[in-house]
């Protein structure tokens, strides 16, 4: 069978990030990680699409300047959101002077952008390259659902769309104060679900998460427990309770350190988000606020991360047809793991 | 990874915590109730003080109601309140007056023409449109019905 691991020459370097949020995120559990938070939710703009866009260029910004590094120097950026043809990435990106890539996974964006960067690196020409995703509950909201003071129930296994951005620094090279190097890429299939209620998304994703996590155990013939942590994007209380299921089905049993960041981002108890977080920015940001800097500072020595993606838009599902989902795959190392053999 | 959808389609739905709906069905009763009751006090206010007649205090009650569905709409409490009642905000005029007036909110963004003008009624919308049909067809049964 087709390998489906990708294991690139050049490991490249988590090298900074930044993320950005709003008020349910500096409420939630990760809060206090978040490099700039508005609890308007926004920022300064006129309207809701703006304030995403402006999220975008300030994560990207703050990430430079952590960093250290120029917008000059950067070789490639690769953006994505929910809104429409990816307007947030483009109005929010459009002053800085860099080769622009705007990518669509949905939810998965992040990880699809880390993909993609990883890969543009193995060139010699490219050395720096940024993956920025976004998506404001607001924005979302308008797109995909009913307007924003409606008055409506939503379902138990309906998510809350993160008000979030972040945006990530790779290079080719490793540079000193690294927070993860990415040793390993496996590209999601899109897999449809069947199953047609856009408001239970985590179940439309679970199959493709399943699918992406048993095809890396499968193909490397290592087991969750080799990991510090299995990690999901949001897939939700419900739908990581199916894709652990689905685990189950396929020998992969006793699962017990899968962690997704739709379940982590938000106090589920006080926050009324139902099933929990979901959106480009849950993934987007509760990687660097969560597990990066475990990363870091070797409390963590590997993890595999897969942003998952719900693939559709407002007229597929009134239409009927049901939703694929996707879920993208890096195993990211912490810089002390394994240095001497990769990085001299 | 062996995948069947039909099967997992109606595992996931099965799989799916419900809505409460006993808990639903209470909080719609009292709370759409207490706004129909609000309505027949205002009735009577508007036949028994103002002497309005029975028409006239009707469509005033009507009024009364759009008037504090949209305010609250435009403050941003309907919908707070609204995910606790459900049912019994939607049924009475007020969940109409949320239709057409959180649209309209939204869509202010897009300009006056075609955002609130053009976007206004997409959530009422189709019940005007079926509501009027289906007045039109009953008047027409009527008609046909009623003459000697």
């Amino acid at each position: 069978m087709k390998k489906r691991i990708l294991i690139p020459e050049v490991s490249p370097a988590i090298l900074g990030f930044a993320t950005v949020g709003g008020k349910r995120e500096k409420e939630g559990p990760l809060g206090e990680a978040f490099d700039l938070i508005d609890t308007s939710d926004r920022f300064c703009k006129k309207t809701w699409e703006k304030a995403e866009a402006e999220m975008q260029r300030l994560s990207l910004c703050k990430a430079l300047e952590k960093t250290g590094k120029k917008a000059t120097e950067l070789d490639a950026v690769f953006a994505g959101d929910l809104i429409n043809q990816c307007a947030a990435s483009i109005f929010g990106l459009v002053s800085f002077p860099a080769p622009f890539f705007g990518i669509f996974g949905a939810c998965s964006t992040l990880t699809e952008g880390m993909i993609l960067a990883s890969l543009a690196l193995q060139s010699p020409g490219f050395s720096l390259a940024a993956v920025v995703t976004s998506s404001h509950n607001c924005t979302a909201e308008r797109q995909f659902r009913s307007p924003i003071e409606y008055g409506g129930q939503r379902s138990p296994t309906s998510q809350w769309t993160v008000t979030g951005a972040g945006a990530y620094l790779l290079s080719a090279r490793p540079e000193a104060g690294a927070f993860a190097r990415i040793t390993a890429l496996l590209p999601g299939i899109a897999l449809d679900s069947g199953v047609t209620d856009s408001s239970n998304m985590g179940a439309a994703m679970a199959p493709a998460a399943a699918d992406t996590f048993l095809a890396y155990f499968e193909e490397n013939g290592e087991r969750p427990e080799d990991f510090d942590r299995i990690v999901t994007g949001d897939l939700g209380e419900e739908g990581s309770s199916l894709f652990l299921e689905f685990l189950e089905q396929n020998g992969v049993r006793n699962v017990k350190n899968h962690e997704d960041c739709g379940a982590l981002i938000y106090d589920r108890t006080r926050a009324d988000v139902h099933s929990g977080g979901s959106g480009c920015g849950c993934a987007g940001t509760t990687l660097a606020n969560r597990y990066l800097p475990l990363l870091q500072n070797g409390k963590m020595r590997r993890i595999l991360f897969a942003a998952t993606g719900a693939l559709m838009n407002a007229a597929s599902v009134q239409q009927g047809l049901s939703i694929p989902g996707i879920a993208h795959l890096v195993r990211l190392e912490s810089p002390a793991a394994g240095k001497e053999e990769v990085w001299s | 990874m062996k995948f069947e959808k039909n099967n997992y389609k109606r595992y996931a739905k099965q799989h799916a915590r419900r809505s409460p709906m006993g808990k639903n069905c209470l909080a719609a009763f009292l709370s759409g109730g207490a706004i129909c009751a609000a309505g027949e006090l205002l009735y009577h206010l508007f036949s028994g003080v103002f002497r309005f007649s029975e028409k006239e205090s009707g469509l005033c009650v009507s009024l009364v109601l759009i008037f504090f569905a949209a305010l609250f709409t435009g403050i941003g409490v309907f919908d707070k309140i609204a995910k606790h009642t459900g049912a019994g905000t939607l049924v009475p005029f007020t969940g109409f007056a949320n239709a057409v007036a959180s649209p309209a909110i939204d869509a202010k963004s897009e300009g006056y023409v075609l955002g609130v003008g053009a976007k206004m009624f997409t959530v009422a919308g189709p019940v005007l449109l079926y509501g009027t049909a289906a007045g039109a067809v009953w008047g027409l049964i009527f008609w046909l019905t009623a003459r000697e």
